[in-house]
Formats: structure tokens, sequence, C-alpha cells
């Protein structure tokens, strides 16, 4: 048991939570600012693999790392868009948006890739993976001073420039939503839209905003996935990540400080999985962790939550039976 | 107000000329109603529900526009198209389900829409809060800015309602049944604050059926009935039995042929019921009746008065909180819908849509809904779907259902034959009591023709019937004796209706008289003691 703790114990271990976290941290936030704007895009996983494609595509025909990122980034909001334009003007429910979404992204990158690689390589390709190389990912960024500090130099140093910008859109993103107008009306339109139009704030824009906004976020995470988790994009590649972000939204309460402590729960789930079947252990074992964490985490969260509604509800209780 | 574009100032700040409103499915809500306003005077709009005073409100706000007739605010034609439009123009409105984000604080609710901004990207909290103690102290409407929303008293909401229009730069200000959701103390607290308004020449409009309040507070009154204007009157000058005489009445009476009632025993006992809401408004205030075999017993009220409550209470929608009540001696309360059912208990719902129907299934399937678990229409494990056919056949020409065949979708029929299915199926399973909730509100003049006869027919065979009804036509038609509702309470009985004047009833539907316990008290037959 020691022993093992002593494996935990590494600044790798620690180095990786925080690199696993980065990806599921991104879809959280996407997942928190629709579900303020009062709606679920459960359609993060597909936005993510099509993000994730058209990144390390991008990338090597341009032979331009930003370039790949940017491309990833437009996917995101133009298909996040899209999906609101279905479910708001053609009134399509959104959850089978949604579905469908992630059902392309599943299939529907495939067959791009393959039909795109089939024409500017001359064969069908089932994954980027031998066409990204290193200078065509998106670079790591080593911290001057902070690198040369033991122990926490080697885990919060090196990162990939990605992994640093979801931790700073996690604050960012609380911040748009309790500190500026935008997030004022998000929230709004979210708890009562009514209200929000009578005084003169447009629902649908405001809704296709946060479309948009999660759109972003899911292009970042899928970026992240084919040029800084891997080299290239694969086929179903993000592997449930837009799921886990869904679970890590409710989890975190809905704000942001929760989904990102969330996201490091999960992170932390996935590294142990790893390590698990790094150290010989049988990979039946270790891959149902990270679920089973999510179960108990959600659990954990419940549970708080109930106690809160129902201290609140004595409270009221007795505050009314003293006003008697 | 200054009025820039027009030299000749007129003397009204609002004409609504001749406004007419047919919607799309022909109802006529407003017919030639002409509605104006004198700069800082408080206007009461008064008529009973349906009778098209929030359809003129909503045209002046900008929710609806009229189907004819023009609306002149300040000197000038406008065409109110929207909400946004109303407020450019200086028109707020307060609406009775408050327009506010819960979660928010009230400072945020103030601004929402028009939020003040610092280094063009954060909202300026500080200065949101100085913009809602400003407004806050300027009208004497006391709120706290930082406080959230949900954790305020409905009194406070309200105040910030309206501070949220004016802080849009209303002028005019349409507040719909203000009162409705207030104490009597925030009541009273809201007066004074509309007053003081008032007097710094802010015109309101005070949306009410409360006689009382608008004795009180309004200097001039309009009032409503089926979507025409009966007048504008100065409120000094008209006496509450007039306005209550203006406002309820009867038209075209269409006369239902009925013999004489000849009640026999107790079928309903309701004793002491009581019910308390959960914004601690008393709705049921000890109500007690009896209905009997071969009679129909009629509550008359304006809505709101309880009745709605009372029928919840009878088939088990909500619970009350303390009282009584029987049906052939056992008791209903708290019973699932179904043993009501089987005591005998028929409900032709207010609702019919929600309660009455399930508009995606057939005729058939929704006049056995009640009775699929009947061993007539059950042949082992299976419907027996020739008896089911036969059923329905019959209901549908017996209660005249104009429809393609039992096969069609309940939601696919006019209103009138679509509470015909509910009537089928409620007057035909052999009830000994029906509980009969607005039976022909919205409905063409054949149906609810039909549906009136049906009901005399049916208590002259013997069986129990209550009936409520807003409208005093029907319920003074076919009822033999009659309870007025107000309150809560039952103001009034009337062991025969012959004799019954419109006047005698509106007094006691709105207020102005109640009868002595004592008198109420005679509608519970089986507490009179030979004297």
């Amino acid at each position: 048991m020691l022993n093992f703790l002593k494996i935990l114990a590494t600044p790798e271990f620690f180095y990786s939570i925080i690199r696993i976290s980065a990806p599921i941290l991104f879809a959280t936030l996407a997942a928190i600012v629709v579900e303020k704007a009062g709606f679920s895009n459960i359609g993060l996983e597909g936005l993510m693999m099509f993000s994730a494609l058209a990144g390390s595509l991008v990338s090597y025909y341009t032979k331009t790392w930003y370039f790949g990122l940017l491309a990833a980034l437009a996917t995101g909001v133009l298909m996040s868009l899209i999906m609101g334009f279905f479910a708001f003007k053609l009134k399509t429910d959104i959850i089978l948006v949604g579905v469908a979404v992630n059902m392309m992204g599943s299939g529907g990158t495939l067959f791009l890739c393959k039909v795109i690689t089939n024409l500017t390589q001359g064969k069908a390709m089932a994954s980027t993976t031998g066409l990204i190389t290193k200078s065509l990912c998106i670079p790591d960024i080593s911290i001057p001073l902070l690198h040369q500090i033991p122990f926490l130099g080697a885990v919060f140093s090196g990162h990939n420039l990605l992994t640093y910008l979801a931790f700073l859109f996690c604050l960012l993103t609380s911040v748009m939503l309790y500190k500026t107008p935008l997030g004022l009306n998000i929230r709004a339109v979210g708890e009562n839209p009514n209200a929000a139009s009578s005084v003169g704030v447009s629902v649908l824009r405001i809704k296709y905003t946060a479309m948009a906004f999660s759109g972003l976020m899911s292009g970042f995470g899928g970026a992240f996935m084919s040029m800084a988790y891997a080299q290239g994009w694969s086929l179903d590649m993000v592997s449930g990540r837009g799921f886990i972000a869904l679970a890590a939204q409710a989890m975190g309460g809905g704000e942001c400080l929760g989904g990102m402590l969330s996201a490091l729960v999960f992170g932390f789930a996935q590294a142990l999985g790893i390590k698990f079947s790094a150290i010989g252990l049988d990979s039946n074992l270790a891959s149902p962790i990270p679920y089973a964490v999510t179960i108990i985490g959600l659990v954990i969260f419940a549970i708080v939550r109930n106690n809160k509604i129902k201290r609140q509800h004595s409270a009221a209780a007795l505050a009314k039976s003293e006003a008697k | 107000m200054p009025d820039g574009n027009s030299a000749a100032r007129d003397e009204y700040v609002v004409q609504m000329k001749k406004i007419t409103k047919v919607y799309s499915n022909g109802v006529a809500a407003n017919q030639e109603v002409d509605f104006n306003l004198h700069r800082g005077e408080i206007h009461a709009l008064m008529g009973e529900n349906g009778a098209g005073k929030s359809t003129l409100m909503k045209m002046l706000f900008g929710l609806e526009q009229p189907t004819s007739g023009e609306i002149v605010v300040n000197g000038e034609v406008l065409h109110l198209t929207s909400p946004s439009v109303a407020i450019s123009h200086g028109i707020g409105m307060v609406h009775q389900h408050f327009m506010l984000v819960p979660s928010l604080s009230v400072a945020e609710n103030m601004v929402l829409g028009m939020v003040p901004q610092k280094s063009g990207l954060f909202i300026d909290k500080a200065k949101a809060i100085e913009i809602t103690k400003e407004y806050s102290e300027r009208f004497n409407l006391h709120v706290e800015p930082e406080a959230k929303v949900m954790d305020i008293p409905v009194g406070m909401k309200q105040k910030v309602e309206i501070l949220k229009a004016l802080v849009r730069g209303a002028k005019i200000l349409i507040m719909d049944e203000p009162t409705a959701v207030l104490t009597s103390q925030e009541t009273a607290e809201l007066f004074v604050e509309l007053k003081n308004l008032k007097k710094q020449g802010y015109t309101i409009v005070f949306i009410s059926h409360k006689l009382n309040e608008i004795m009180e507070i309004t200097d001039r009154l309009t009032i409503m009935r089926r979507g025409r204007s009966m007048g504008v009157y100065n409120t000094k000058d008209v006496t509450k039995e007039e306005i209550s005489r203006l406002m309820v009445g009867r038209d075209v009476v269409l006369s239902v042929q009925k013999d004489k009632a000849n009640p026999g025993e107790t079928v309903l006992r309701v004793r002491d019921l009581e019910y308390v809401n959960e914004w601690n408004k008393k709705m049921l205030d000890k109500i007690s009746f009896d209905v009997r075999r071969g009679e129909i017993l009629g509550i008359a009220g304006v809505e709101g008065n309880g009745q709605k409550e009372l029928v919840d209470m009878l088939f088990n929608f909500n619970t009350p909180n303390s009282g009584t009540a029987t049906v052939n001696n056992v008791s209903i309360l708290g019973l699932p819908q179904q043993k009501i059912r089987e005591l005998g208990v028929s409900l032709v719902p207010e609702d019919r849509m929600i309660y009455g129907i399930a508009a995606g299934a057939s005729i058939e399937e929704n006049v056995i809904s009640d009775r699929s678990a009947d061993k007539r229409f059950n042949k082992g494990p299976l419907f027996n779907m020739k008896a089911i056919h036969d059923e329905a056949d019959r209901l549908i020409r017996e209660y005249t259902v104009l429809c393609k065949s039992r096969r069609q979708h309940v939601g696919m029929l006019s209103g009138g034959n679509i509470q015909k299915v509910v009537v089928a199926r409620e007057f035909s399973s052999n009830p000994v009591l029906i509980l009969a909730d607005q039976p022909t509100r919205g409905i063409d003049v054949g149906a609810t023709e039909f549906i009136r006869k049906k009901l005399v027919e049916l208590s002259r065979s013997g069986i129990a019937v209550l009936l409520v009804s807003a409208d005093l036509n029907e319920v003074m038609e076919l009822s033999d004796s009659l309870i007025v509702m107000h309150n809560g309470r039952i103001a009034a009985y009337f062991e025969d209706t012959a004799g019954l004047t419109d006047e005698m009833m509106g007094e006691y539907m709105l207020g102005l008289k109640e009868q002595s316990k004592e008198e109420v008290r005679r509608v519970c037959h089986d507490e009179k003691t030979p004297a």
C-alpha cells in the first residue's frame, strides 16, 4: 500500500492529472454556460470530434499549428450555431440535435477523414496520426523560474499551451457570467425568459451566443485532443469526455469553480486508471475506475445538495414559526 | 411630460378610440371600446373575468395589436407593436405574475436589459445599486438593492416591478390586479405609494374587481362587460351598487324548461372545509353545505373566490387543511380519484383540455377511459372491442357528438363537441353526484343548451348536481337553490332561485352584503332542527 502511494506521489502523476483534466474542463465550461442559458448541449462529444479532425487536417495542410487551432475553433462555433438553428429556429428537440451531432461525430468524421485524405493523399486513411508531426502540434510551454522549482516545477510547468488556456478560461468564464452584462443576460434568460424579453433582452440572441460559446470551448477541447493529447486524429478519440463534462457540470453545481474541481476529479480517476494498467493491473479492472468515480461523485453531490435543501427548508420553516 | 410634436396639448395622456380586437379563432374580446386617461389620475378598469380588461391593456402595452381602432398617446397616434415601443412612449406594466429573475439581486433585476457598464465591459454593480436606491428613495418604495429576489417578500417584489417600470421612464403605469397577491397590510402600503406617485404626476391604471379598493383609491373608473365598455364614471359619483349592477349582468336568456325540484336525502355533505394556499391566503373559510338527491345546487361568484379550490378538494386534486366531505356518508377527502368515481361521483372539470380529455386519443378511448376495467368491456386479458365500439357509438349518438367516426382524435373536434365527449362519459357512468364546473364555458349555443337540458334531466331522475359557474345566466337558470361565494366564504344561500335579480346577486358576489351565519347554515339541510 505504501509502495503504491509512493508511485502516486510523483510529480509525473500530478502532471498527468492536470493534462488529462484540460479537455474535460473545456467541455465542462461549454456545458456550464449553456445550462445557465436554460438548455443542454449534449452534442459536446460530437463537436469535439469534428473540431479535432478539422484542427489536425488544417494544421497538416497549412503546415501551421495555429491555423489548425483556428480551424478547430471555427468548426466548433459553426456547428454549434447550426445546432442552434435546428433547435431554436426549426424547433427540433435540442437533445435529439445533440444525439445527431454525436452520431455524426463518430461515423461522419471517419467518413470525412477518408474522403479528404483520399482526395489529397491518394489513399483513404482512417486517421491523421501518420500526417501530424510534433511540430504541427500545439506547443508545450515551459514557465520561466517555475520549472526550476523541484516538484512544483515538474507538476505545473511544461504543459501544453491549451492546458493553461483551459484554466484561464475557467476564470474568464466565471467573470463573464457574473461580471458582464452578457453573463447577466444569459442567467436571466436561463431562469425566466419572459422577464428577460419583457425588458428588451433578445432571448434568441442570448441562446445563440451561449451555443456559440459552447462551440468555441468544444473547439479548444477538440484541438487539444488531436494536436496536444495525441498527435493526430483517430476514430472516437474523444472517448466520452463530452459526456463526462455534462456530469462535471452537474457535479460542480453548474458553477465554474465547482466544474473545474469536478473536471480534476475525473482527470484524477483517469490518471489513476492509466497508472494501474502501467503497474501491471489488468486493464479490465483499471478501465472502470473513471466511471466508478463518476458515479460516486454524483452520489456525493446529490447527498450534499439534498442536505442543503433540507437545511434551507427547516430554516425557512423556523423563520415562519418564529414570525407567528 | 413634454410634448414635442403637437402644439395642441391634449387633455388626455391616453386615448383608445373604438378599439376592437377579434382573435384568429373568431372570439371578439373587445368591441368598439373607448378608453381614456387623464394625466395624473388613478383610473380603475373593472369587469368580471373574461370581460376584456386584460386584452384592452395588453394592446396599450403593445403585447397585442387591435383589429381596428386607434391608440393616441400624448396626442400622437401610435402603433404599439411591442412592449419596447410602449415603454419608449412612457407606458409601463406591472404584471400580475412578476417578471423577475429570482436568483438575481434586486438591483440586477432593475437594470436588466439596460445594464450600466464600467471599462466598457463589466457590470457596474455600484451604479446599479445607486440607481435602485435613488429611485427607491424618490418614489418612497422601499426595497433592498442587494437582496436576491427569491429571498424578498411578495410585497417587495411588486415594488421592484413598479420601480422597474419607473426606471425605464414609464409615466403611465398599468397595474394588473396588483392587490391579488398582497396581504391587507401590504395593500395599504401600496395605496400610499400609488397616491404618492399620482401626486408626482404619474397616471395609473388599476385593474381590479374589488369594490372597496376601487372606491378608496381611484378617481375615475371604466367598467367593461362582455368585451364592451359600460361607460366611464367619476368614482365619487357612483355607488357600489351601481357599479355592481353595471359589472354583473346578463345578456340573452336561454331558458331551460324544468319542473320544480323534489329533493330527497343528502348525497354530498361538506362541513367546515378550510384551505389556506401556499401564499398563506385563506381560500376556503369554513365552507359547509349539502347537496340532495334530485336537486341542482348552484355556486355563483366572481372567479377566484374559492370555487376552484372547492372543486379541487372534492375531487382530491388538493387537500384541505381541515373539514369533512362525504358522499352517502363515505368520506371522499384524500381518496384516489378512481375510488371517488366508484362512489358514484362524476366530474365535468373546468379545464376540459387538461382534466377532461386526452386530446391525442380517439373519442372511443376517451369515453371508456373511466370504465376500461369494467367486465362488459373485457374478454380475458383483452378488450372486448365489439362491446367498446357499441358503447362509443351509442354515446356519440345519444350526445349528438359531431364527428367523422369514433376513431377521430378528440383534439380535432370543436370546443362544444369536446365538451360533449366529456359530458357523455361523465353523465353515463350511473353517477349519484355530478360536479359540473363551468360546464358550458366557451362553447357554442347548441352544445350549451344540450348540456344544460341534460343536467336538468339527470337531476330530475334523482341525481344530485353541484353546478359551479361564473356564468350568472347559467347558474340562475339551472339551479334549484343557490350559494354565492365571496372571499372563500358562503356569502348567501337562496333556497329558491325564483325572484332573484341580477342586482341582488351582484351585491353578494362583490361582497357588499353578506347573509348571517344562520341564514347561510340553512343549506345544511340535515341540521334543521324542528323549531
